[in-house]
């Protein structure tokens, strides 16, 4: 029974620990700046002629895009400012674009927004202290699954073999995990 | 000790199972973030009347008192549900509350506050949103407290409610004002 409890615990950790690359993977930046780019660059070739002068320009478009494909939108909270639809999204896009018009640098501009909306808008949020947890506690967990597993299998090492179960039987006696599959049959 | 090592799945489980009951009960929006703004000066503005647009409004006007600024539009639905409230609150004439009119037409705004009552001592008219994104504003209706020395000490994300300005407003106004 202690092995089943063992191996249920070593499991059991090694989930825990894969939840946060889970939810990271979920939250992940859409990496789609440069998609997004790609297709700004194409709607600027159809839209008419002096209709958006700042968008005339694909340089500053694809780095303006470059810059919000990292910000957060605060009306749907899981698009980009790049990606979003949305009203305010749509105003800070253009607010960026005066920005780097301007001259200002992308971390000028990051500290705009966080001055604003927090660090809750940075998809690549600061590490401090309040978010030491967000960044550190998946490596804190996969180490404390590593070490689970690694002392399990060495406690596993040290067991006799009459401690295991015994592997399945054949019919005509071998083991069936050393056993080549025999012609017809499935295993 | 190693009798009870069978119950480290348990722990575990319940740790996480206090996490989630947490994120249920403490009814905890997500939408509502907290604003790097509290505590901070309030940003320079200079604003025209809603009903007088040759009349220019300043965040240095309003120094010296503790006032109210309510972010409202004719086209958001929720204000519709604030309004009442608002109205009422203005009635007790606890602090000077202004408006800013985001993103809105005069027209279509003048014809709103005629037809649901005016709480407002005047509405700043922010047709671009500019003054808004200072604000950090993002979903509209949003209220601020700002003090005598025009920092901002209180945000609310949302309409507001009777339960927040009899539980949050009036006790900082005391706070702010005593």
């Amino acid at each position: 029974m202690a092995e089943v409890r063992r191996r249920l615990l070593a499991t059991l950790l090694a989930i825990v620990a894969a939840l946060p690359a889970v939810a990271a993977g979920a939250s992940d930046p859409a990496p789609s700046a440069a998609s997004v780019a790609a297709s700004a660059a194409a709607t600027v070739k159809f839209a008419a002629p002096g209709a958006r002068p700042t968008a005339a320009d694909p340089a500053l478009e694809a780095r303006m895009l470059a810059i919000t494909g990292e910000l957060r939108c605060l009306v749907c909270q899981n698009q980009t400012i790049a990606d979003s639809h949305a009203d305010l999204a749509v105003d800070l896009r253009q607010e960026v674009r005066e920005m780097l018009q301007k001259g200002e640098t992308p971390e000028q501009i990051r500290k705009y927004m966080t001055d604003r909306y927090g660090d809750f808008v940075l998809y690549r949020p600061p590490l401090k202290a309040s978010t030491a947890v967000l960044w550190l506690g998946p490596a804190v967990l996969l180490a404390v699954a590593l070490l689970a597993l690694v002392v399990v299998i060495r406690k596993r090492a040290r067991l006799a073999d009459d401690q295991f179960e015994p592997e399945p039987m054949l019919d005509d006696g071998t083991e069936a995990v050393d056993a080549p599959p025999r012609p017809g049959s499935l295993a | 000790m190693k009798a009870l090592k069978f119950l480290i799945p348990l722990v575990v489980f319940l740790v996480l199972a206090g996490f989630c009951a947490y994120a249920l009960v403490q009814n905890h929006d997500p939408h509502e973030v907290p604003s790097p703004l509290i505590d901070k000066p309030a940003p320079e503005f200079a604003l025209t009347r809603l009903d007088q647009p040759g009349q220019t409004i300043r965040r240095a006007d309003l120094l010296g008192k503790v006032w109210m600024l309510n972010v409202w539009a004719s086209w958001c639905e929720a204000c519709r549900d604030e309004h009442p409230y608002l109205v009422e609150f203005a009635k007790l004439k606890a602090l000077p509350i202004y408006g800013l009119d985001y993103k809105d037409q005069r027209e279509p705004a003048q014809a709103w506050l005629a037809e649901r009552g005016n709480p407002y001592d005047a509405s700043l008219f922010d047709a671009n949103g500019r003054v808004g994104i200072d604000f950090g504003v993002y979903g509209v209706p949003e209220t601020f407290i700002i003090d005598k020395q025009g920092v901002i000490r209180f945000k609310k994300i949302g309409a507001l409610t009777p339960e927040v300005l009899r539980d949050d407003v009036l006790p900082l106004l005391r706070k702010l004002n005593g």
